[in-house]
């Protein structure tokens, strides 16, 4: 600490491209935090009652529908402790652009199979005895501004009803609430039954199912039961972890991982070389000082030390804003109002950009700080 | 030539000491076969025309470069053997310099630039402030303390510069044309500053200078000519 005066007055040498060089950082980490929350949207919906789901879906695809007597076939596989079923609605409120997603299911065995679900038991219960009531997750009800007790309607896209209409209403009978931070609350579910009375096609079809299996040490192996099941049949199953369900899922958009990396890659680097270059910069114009320094006593350690304080003290700054930016950002929601299911910047990821931000002033630092401790102090004192 | 002493109190001892810098394929012999020896509390001036070597005597007295060949020993220790680190620290307990453009750290005030020297040392804050401030008062600038460097004339600055090399109290005083960026009367206020650490307060000084007006003010002179030393300067 005895030394951060040297190090700050240093770095305030030359204020505009100290500060220049500093926005650049903090826009690098303010990308960074924002990229984070968006992969943590599409890849992290999974919650820790997911390491004991599995998801079934037809083998060819995701659209094509299955048998919805497959349910009771899976209970009796070993090792599956309940199953459940959706289908994928597509339906649209208002406006294409307010998107959400709209499921049929069974209301008691839905429920059963997703405790991180916070429904009321009043709320439950006028589920179960309104044939269109439905279920909003609240970030949804927030943003239509849906109160219990509300009708909604909702044009599908793929189901028309028996009168030929595509407009299906609902009642909203109540608002389930996330247990866990990244349990999504976007969706809306309604009974399976009063969709599948009413709809012209694809009676008893659904879309996936979802199994509970009794020991997660065997989920693998249930699954393997699963497929074989219907092996051979009309309807081939291809059954996976609920974690690798929703990671396809994402990456049907384009893999989320490989992109939001190659991004921040690209921005890590030009920072590298902005940095970098501005730290050089900085030493080569004072290393008539630096002999100055070596003169009065200051060893090559301490002299290494110095110029990597002051790369690492810009980029940590940078990145403690940038990150506190993002923060601040993310945390009013989600920017694309309502298309992400959840929008969060992750504690581990902040974590991870502060390694970042350390790992920068030691990279941008270490050639110009070894330059400086190098300087033979003769030949520098020479040049002044 | 060589200029000998009494080996009584003597502070430093230069023995046979040759210098020779490698440029390319190129040997260029800067100093050769010197022999010097400056007793405790000397105010020694060394003159001579540019090229001749004085500074580079003088990095060598410092612990800033190393001989070719001879000894250097200072207060009984051969420096010559010192490297890198041990040398660091040698150079923080017992030189102080002063340099013709002060060098003062720009982004420092003068109070901070003083400081710098005891940074290398386990006092405390409260103990450094007070070393500090003894010797911004020694050099007559308490009043200057929290200007940065733009903001002091240049004789201040050096003055400043003077504060730095002895805020450690150092064994040795090295200073290398402390007057050369002055005029006259800034000048002097560094000459008589500097006779007085000399007279009042026994600090040894080896100054290199080639205005006689400045190597007056010493207690002696000697004269460096193409690495020899000799009694009287040299055309």
């Amino acid at each position: 600490m005895r030394f951060l005066h040297l190090v700050w007055g240093n770095l305030r040498r030359k204020k505009t491209r100290t500060v220049l060089t500093l926005l650049s950082i903090v826009v690098a980490f303010v990308l960074f935090g924002f990229l984070s929350a968006i992969r943590q949207a599409l890849t992290g919906g999974v919650s820790l009652e997911g390491a004991n789901r599995l998801i079934v879906r037809h083998k060819v695809s995701i659209i094509q529908l299955l048998p919805v007597d497959y349910k009771r076939r899976m209970e009796k596989i070993p090792g599956v402790a309940a199953v459940t079923h959706q289908t994928w609605f597509g339906g649209i409120y208002q406006d294409p652009k307010n998107f959400f997603m709209q499921n049929p299911v069974i209301p008691e065995d839905f429920l059963a199979m997703h405790p991180e679900m916070i429904l009321p038991a009043a709320q439950k219960q006028a589920w179960l005895q309104t044939r269109t009531g439905a279920v909003v997750g609240r970030k949804t009800a927030e943003r239509f501004g849906w109160r219990v007790g509300d009708k909604v309607p909702i044009q599908s896209t793929i189901w028309a009803k028996k009168d030929g209409s595509f407009l299906w209403e609902f009642d909203i009978v109540g608002i389930y609430d996330g247990r866990d931070k990244n349990t999504d609350t976007t969706p809306f579910f309604f009974r399976y039954d009063y969709f599948d009375e009413a709809r012209r096609s694809g009676t008893g079809l659904v879309g996936w199912y979802t199994i509970r299996v009794k020991d997660s040490s065997k989920a693998a192996e249930v699954a393997n039961l699963v497929d074989a099941e219907f092996e051979n049949s009309s309807a081939e199953t291809k059954t996976e972890a609920e974690g690798a369900f929703v990671q396809a899922w994402a990456k049907q958009v384009g893999d989320i991982a490989l992109i939001t990396a190659s991004i921040l890659g690209a921005v890590f680097f030009t920072i590298l070389l902005v940095t970098g270059n501005t730290i050089a910069q900085s030493v080569r114009e004072r290393t008539g000082e630096i002999g100055v320094l070596k003169a009065i006593g200051f060893t090559n350690g301490q002299v290494l030390g110095l110029v990597l304080a002051e790369s690492c003290v810009l980029s940590v700054l940078g990145g403690v804003v940038g990150l506190g930016v993002a923060w601040l950002l993310t945390s009013r929601g989600d920017p694309t109002g309502g298309l992400l299911p959840l929008f969060f910047f992750p504690a581990g990821d902040l974590a991870a950009g502060l390694a970042i931000a350390v790992a920068l002033g030691v990279v941008t630092g270490i050639f110009p700080a070894l330059q400086a401790m190098r300087l033979r102090v003769a030949d520098s004192l020479r040049r002044i | 030539m060589s200029e000998q002493q009494g080996a009584a109190g003597t502070l430093v001892d230069i023995s046979g000491v040759e210098k020779v810098f490698h440029r390319g394929s190129e040997d260029i012999l800067v100093l050769r076969d010197l022999h010097l020896q400056v007793p405790a509390g000397e105010f020694l001036a060394l003159m001579g025309p540019s090229g001749s070597g004085k500074s580079t005597l003088l990095n060598l007295i410092g612990g800033l470069d190393h001989p070719t060949k001879g000894s250097v020993t200072i207060a009984g220790e051969r420096i010559d053997q010192l490297r890198d680190r041990r040398l660091a620290a040698w150079r923080a307990r017992h030189i102080g310099f002063v340099f013709q453009l002060y060098n003062l750290l720009p982004v420092l005030t003068a109070e901070r630039n003083v400081e710098l020297p005891l940074l290398l040392t386990h006092l405390s804050r409260a103990e450094r402030k007070r070393h500090v401030d003894t010797a911004l008062e020694a050099v007559g600038l308490s009043h200057r303390a929290q200007h940065y460097p733009r903001q002091l004339s240049g004789g201040e600055q050096q003055r400043v510069g003077i504060a730095r090399g002895i805020v450690t109290d150092p064994t040795l005083l090295l200073c290398d044309e402390p007057t050369g960026d002055l005029d006259r009367k800034a000048g002097d206020e560094v000459l008589n500053l500097l006779q007085a650490l000399n007279r009042e307060h026994g600090k040894t000084i080896i100054m290199v200078t080639h205005d006689p007006h400045a190597s007056a003010r010493a207690s002696r002179t000697v004269f460096l000519n193409k690495g020899q030393l000799t009694r009287e300067p040299q055309n």
